[in-house]
């Protein structure tokens, strides 16, 4: 069950519209391989990636400190998409996801969770809470290409 | 000309079998048309990660399970790593494994999540043989001058 987009095309507008034809994702995961994987599907829908292996890491690299304040040098000027696994250890991605929302400097980048169960309430929930966007994992090409397409479509 | 031929059957031949037996799922095509020249060896990249990983996660199982206070929180959260990775990349018996394995864990049943490690190291144990040998049939191919069939 896919999420629609939760977000308005004007507000993805400001955010994507400065990334030429690479946007920056950073993308969330504690598992290598899934790492490795997702890393590889964003490079070949040409983005840029930088990867976190955990909640943390994510918010460290965002410039957001854990107690939400904000540090002086941060990425998000370059940030055009943060894609996040649910499950993971300390920070869950619902939990990042909040935290991203409740940003003032971050709460216009889409976040797209990733989880390989498919549970309604888990679903919407993150929907809810902001998400973007819910993919089932296993990732395939086929939905980071949509996912891709997807952001482009607000680009005018 | 004849040895190519040969090769390219017998890597075509044991790939299905591979499938035919579930040892590998669609997951795995995928990872191969994710392969490109910018990085021709991205495959046998993310299954020599897997190797370790598992090789480290099923350590960590046998090491919780020998505990005198079983933590199936912990047992869980290893199983619940090795589902994700050969989900990731299409090794379909040792995904189906974990998911009795994270069953056992639920019902903090030490019995059955000891048979399941049993049986999931069997699956990885056959399902690593099985990739090594498609990796050196892939040598093979490649070594006598052709390429590699993308999946279709």
């Amino acid at each position: 069950m896919e999420g629609g987009s939760g977000g308005s095309c004007s507000s993805m507008e400001k955010v994507m519209g400065n990334y030429g034809d690479q946007p920056h994702v950073l993308a969330v995961d504690d598992n290598l391989i899934d790492r490795k994987l997702v890393e590889k599907l964003l490079k070949n829908s040409s983005c840029k990636v930088t990867t976190a292996e955990n909640g943390l890491k994510a918010l460290e690299y965002l410039g957001l400190g854990v107690d939400g304040r904000n540090k002086l040098d941060t990425n998000v000027s370059k940030m055009n998409l943060i894609i996040t696994d649910y499950c993971m250890p300390g920070m869950t991605g619902y939990e990042l996801l909040k935290k991203i929302k409740e940003s003032s400097i971050m709460k216009e980048v889409p976040v797209v969770i990733m989880s390989s169960e498919n549970i309604p309430t888990r679903i919407t929930k993150c929907l809810e809470e902001g998400a973007q966007m819910f993919m089932l994992k296993p990732l395939k090409q086929s939905d980071v290409k949509k996912l891709r397409s997807d952001l482009m479509s607000c680009r005018r | 000309m004849d040895g190519l031929v040969q090769f390219q059957r017998q890597l075509v031949d044991y790939t299905a079998s591979l499938f035919h037996e579930g040892f590998l799922d669609e997951q795995f095509n995928q990872l191969q048309q994710l392969q490109d020249e910018s990085n021709p060896d991205f495959v046998v990249e993310v299954v020599s990660l897997f190797f370790e990983d598992s090789e480290r996660l099923l350590n960590e199982l046998a090491k919780s399970l020998d505990q005198q206070s079983v933590d199936f929180k912990r047992i869980d959260a290893h199983v619940h790593q090795l589902k994700g990775s050969s989900s990731s990349i299409g090794a379909q018996r040792v995904q189906k494994v974990c998911i009795a394995f994270r069953n056992y864990c639920d019902e903090q049943n030490t019995e059955g999540c000891l048979k399941c490690l049993q049986q999931v190291k069997h699956e990885y144990s056959l399902v690593k043989t099985k990739l090594e040998t498609l990796f050196k049939l892939e040598q093979q191919v490649l070594a006598a001058g052709g390429s590699i069939p993308l999946p279709i």
